[in-house]
């Protein structure tokens, strides 16, 4: 019978650890977690990161998300979004250019033609300042937030953790997830950082202070 | 088979003569010819010494920062402990949620079975995601030897690949090139550029986004790496910065992803520690751009074909070493590069591996051994080292990296048996037993001065043989003139120490003079 790769290497393994056994350890987690932080201190540190890493900041109420999500449209003169098929549509009621709702038998490349994207967020660590995307209705499938070059981002300040492990711990993770923070960049010529190569160069977050 | 007969038998390393695991000359030989290019040691030295003080000013900023490496210490060591239970796991969770895992012996394996898959979906090219697993075992030339085109899509990559170059830094591989290089670079080698593009970074890399975001809107195949692969749900990550990676692994129909074996991490918890530990260490920031996470496959997002390749390439032979095994927790971070005084001046090419720098210097002999040839270039890299424990306080996960290198060493003379150098060290202490042949020696030493051995700043870089395996890592200084004993028996060496005991015994005159006042 002839021995499979996968036969071969965990016995491999296995005939490793019996030569160089090593005694189990335990794993000592005496980092931080569970960590919770006032609104406003949550905010300012969200704020400080986002802005750190080059992406707009817009706090604003729940009532005022239309009026703000418009406004940063125009401003960076954007006369078409795509919208995840489970995006509130009260959200783009003040934006008067066209909205294109997502679904799945839209080719991908054809999302390029699009001026941006408005998506929801499932979960931010502010300490990084990193949204989390998990694909849910109001997010969207991964190319729709990755192919456009304007993503304006809405997050929920009742959806922003302290640190990495109070994130961590609210995702779902059989979901495709994505983590942002910042628009793209590349440091790969002479260490010198450029905002935007491949992923949208725009990266604006509208955070609902009361939401 | 050896597992039926109830004796271990030790894991074999990754084959001779495959992949990029080990360079053409030994690591003097070819940090000597580096070490001449000053644009080479201006790029690197400013290059470090950036990233260096971002990542202390962000792993610093962590009140837990220790804390957490030593959760990630044991996380890995647990981890390789508990390996086959966990790979197991992975490759289950993986095929329930719709995805195809393979296992591949070696490089060549994985190469096979890659290309494969690829010649399977009838496309003739793929891009890639940078990755240090297939850069290991070659992947690109064995594509391109086949018939299928590999595009790099991180910007690094693409410079390297285009100016047929070899990756010189684990995380900034064209780090050794600079803003004048590239553009010319761009503009020989990408189709339809535009012939006035300056040498700006930004319009750089505005000119590889236009030339590769056509790959990305046609290609229907991509090959990544992996940064972790979690065992307990079957998800696969990948932490980048520029996009490329998320477009890689969003839009073409079918995923290959390339994982060594030891990438496994047991739970999903377990990135909340991974998370803080590779962006802060790795580009010195609080968290990079993009991290792409993602589980089989998702009906109606991303490809809907996944395949992933479990790679052990001499991974086992490493494991079987209960010093050496530390390496394989590295998780490609480069904080050691960084930090390293011999890299710094020496560069990545030097090391003549896709593992460059400190962690390469002992993960490279760990996966392709050391003693594969006569003089193997790869028994070198353990002497590529100051020990000065740099890298060591740097490594996110506490590989103590300076034990590891004195240990390969250690099984470097251990494994050289009989050598000449050994021979002629035992010759020399048979002469300095005896103080008669000894000064016979040192007389021939220092006639060989007259026949023009040493350069002229009196120093020898290549000793004859026997000797030569002393001078592969170390300068000689020329013989002096005249040995010391030689001197002292002369008439000036007696003038001397006549003239120093005078002077000794005046001295003690006027001490005792002062303790009697």
């Amino acid at each position: 019978m002839r021995t499979t790769a996968r036969d071969t290497v965990l016995g491999r393994i296995r005939d490793a650890l019996a030569l160089a056994p090593v005694p189990a350890a335990e794993i000592p987690r005496a980092y931080r977690t569970g960590r919770t932080l006032p609104d406003g201190e949550r905010l300012a540190l969200l704020t400080d990161r986002l802005l750190d890493y080059k992406a707009e900041v817009h706090p604003c109420t729940a009532d005022r998300t239309a009026e703000v999500i418009a406004a940063v449209l125009e401003e960076r003169g954007a006369r078409s979004v795509g919208v995840p098929p489970g995006l509130d549509e009260e959200w783009l009621t003040a934006y008067t250019g066209r909205v294109q709702r997502d679904c799945a038998d839209i080719p991908p490349p054809s999302l390029g033609d699009l001026d941006g994207v408005v998506t929801a967020s499932a979960v931010t660590c502010a300490e990084t300042g990193t949204i989390f995307l998990d694909g849910s209705p109001d997010q969207g499938r991964r190319a729709l937030s990755l192919v456009p070059d304007l993503h304006v981002c809405v997050v929920d300040l009742s959806s922003v953790e302290p640190g990495v492990p109070e994130a961590v711990a609210r995702l779902v993770p059989e979901r495709p997830t994505t983590l942002i923070s910042g628009p793209s960049a590349t440091s790969d010529i002479e260490l010198e950082r450029v905002e935007g190569v491949h992923g949208p160069r725009t990266l604006a977050v509208v955070i609902r202070t009361d939401v | 088979m050896s597992t039926f007969l109830g004796m271990p038998a030790t894991p074999p390393r990754a084959p001779y003569g495959t992949g990029n695991l080990r360079g053409e000359r030994k690591f003097p030989r070819a940090a000597h010819d580096e070490l001449l290019n000053e644009q080479l040691r201006r790029n690197l030295g400013r290059a470090t010494g950036t990233i260096r003080a971002k990542r202390i000013g962000v792993t610093g900023e962590l009140p837990d920062w220790e804390q957490l490496r030593d959760a990630g210490s044991a996380i890995k060591t647990d981890t390789m402990n508990r390996l086959p239970e966990l790979l197991e796991q992975l490759e289950a969770k993986v095929t329930e949620r719709g995805g195809t895992v393979h296992w591949a012996r070696d490089g060549v394996e994985a190469n096979a079975i890659v290309t494969r898959l690829v010649k399977a979906t009838g496309s003739s090219d793929v891009i890639k995601v940078k990755s240090m697993a297939t850069q290991e075992i070659g992947l690109n030339e064995h594509l391109e030897a086949e018939g299928i085109t590999p595009y790099e899509t991180d910007l690094a990559e693409l410079i390297v690949q285009l100016a047929d170059d070899k990756p010189s830094h684990i995380l900034v591989p064209a780090i050794h090139r600079n803003r004048d290089e590239i553009r010319q670079i761009f503009l020989d080698e990408i189709p339809g550029v535009d012939p006035d593009l300056d040498n700006v970074p930004a319009h750089l890399a505005a000119a590889a986004r236009t030339y590769l975001r056509q790959k990305f809107m046609t290609a229907r195949v991509a090959v990544s790496g992996a940064n972790f692969g979690i065992a307990e749900t079957g998800t696969l990550s990948v932490v980048e910065s520029e996009g490329n990676g998320r477009m890689c692994l969003t839009l073409p129909d079918t995923l290959i992803t390339v994982m060594g074996i030891e990438k496994v991490l047991p739970r999903y918890q377990d990135l909340e520690v991974f998370l803080q530990l590779l962006p802060r260490s790795s580009t010195g920031e609080r968290m990079n751009p993009y991290t792409s996470m993602w589980t089989g496959v998702t009906p109606g997002d991303g490809p809907q074909e996944f395949h992933l390749v479990l790679l052990d390439n001499g991974r086992t032979a490493a494991l079987a070493d209960r010093i050496g095994r530390e390496a394989l927790n590295c998780i490609r971070c480069s904080a050691c590069l960084n930090v390293c005084p011999v890299y710094e001046r020496a560069g990545g090419h030097a090391y003549g591996s896709t593992y460059p720098g400190p962690i390469g210097a002992v993960l490279t002999p760990q996966l392709a051994g050391m003693h594969a040839a006569k003089d193997d270039p790869n028994s070198s890299l353990p002497y590529a080292s100051s020990l000065c424990g740099a890298c060591f306080d740097a490594c996110p996960v506490k590989i103590d990296i300076p034990s590891l290198l004195v240990e390969l060493r250690h099984q470097h003379t251990e494994q050289a048996g009989t050598t000449a150098e050994k021979l002629a060290m035992k010759a020399a202490a048979g002469v300095m037993k005896s103080p008669r042949i000894y000064t016979a020696a040192q007389k021939a030493a220092s006639l060989s001065r007259s026949v023009g051995v040493g350069g002229r700043d009196r120093v020898i870089s290549r000793l004859p043989a026997p000797f030569d395996g002393w001078s592969d890592s170390r300068d000689t200084p020329a013989p002096p003139k005249q040995s010391f004993r030689a001197w002292l028996a002369s008439a000036e060496g007696a003038a001397t120490l006549r003239e120093a005991s005078a002077e000794g015994a005046a001295r003690r005159a006027a001490d005792d003079h002062q303790e009697e006042q």
